[in-house]
């Protein structure tokens, strides 16, 4: 078998995918919020193979810049500012909640998954072989040429977050908790 | 040989239902806050999948938005967060009852 007729793509695919979901299990299950972070980080990354795979490499960088690194680096930073001691032993979940939380998430999926074979005819038959589509050039001639009021509001929708995050910051730690019983 | 758009929306699928099960099942707000993120990670999956299978550009053009308004989401919870914790010393969504009654 020679090296062209390897499914590279379909090997690649899969590897990620166990990746991903094991991933995704470690950020739901696993106790310690470092480790979950962490985890999220290589889910993230594996999200980025996969849009590398479905011919989006805008979004493969701008998945690793702006979530696997601004945005989780912002999640470590506060998981490290708050006590970790503490949050390493909380008070669990109840049997009641976590069991009926597998069961909802169950009906969620089978009825995702009932979705899914219902609209398949919808796309299967529409497979489009547009060599050009997702490049840099296509997605930013669609951004800036249709999109461009809803990017300028993205900017201004960050610029209040980013006010709107520091002001929180600040004014909680300053009026005291009315629910707390002064000591 | 390259895999079906089937697959890719399986995988979403599956990553989105495990976020919904952290979402339900865990107490700590960060926790929560992750699962969250990873439902949306599931959503953009969907949504670059289906880009690939039509051969629309656009549809990326709304994963970068989604993408932009998570940044935002995550800075405000993020800071409600630190900010809880600094009055409770917990950041278990069972401490923070106070719009429950």
């Amino acid at each position: 078998m020679s090296l062209e007729a390897l499914p590279l793509e379909m090997i690649v695919f899969v590897v990620t995918a166990v990746v991903a979901v094991v991933a995704a299990l470690l950020v739901v299950l696993h106790r310690n919020p470092v480790v979950n972070a962490v985890a999220l980080i290589v889910n993230l990354a594996c999200l980025a193979v996969f849009f590398l795979l479905l011919r989006a490499p805008f979004l493969a960088a701008v998945q690793v810049i702006v979530y696997a690194g601004a945005i989780m680096v912002l999640f470590l930073f506060v998981i490290m500012l708050l006590d970790l001691k503490a949050e390493l032993h909380p008070p669990r979940a109840g049997a009641f909640q976590r069991v009926m939380a597998v069961f909802a998430g169950a009906a969620f999926l089978s009825l995702m998954v009932l979705a899914m074979r219902r609209s398949r005819s919808t796309f299967a038959m529409k497979e489009v072989a547009d060599a050009g589509h997702g490049t840099v050039e296509r997605v930013a001639e669609e951004m800036f040429r249709n999109h461009l009021v809803s990017f300028e509001l993205a900017s201004v929708l960050l610029l209040v977050a980013m006010v709107g995050a520091l002001v929180i910051a600040r004014a909680f730690a300053e009026t005291p908790d009315p629910q707390e019983p002064s000591a | 040989m390259r895999p079906p758009t089937e697959w890719y929306l399986a995988i979403a699928a599956l990553l989105f239902t495990i976020g919904v099960v952290g979402v339900l099942a865990r107490r700590n707000a960060i926790v929560i806050f992750m699962s969250i993120e990873l439902m949306l990670n599931a959503v953009n999956l969907t949504l670059v999948a289906y880009a690939d299978s039509f051969g629309a550009s656009d549809a990326q053009v709304f994963v970068f938005f989604v993408m932009a308004v998570a940044a935002a989401e995550a800075a405000v919870g993020l800071a409600i967060i630190l900010a809880i914790f600094r009055r409770r010393r917990s950041t278990s969504v069972d401490d923070i009852n106070l719009l429950k009654w």
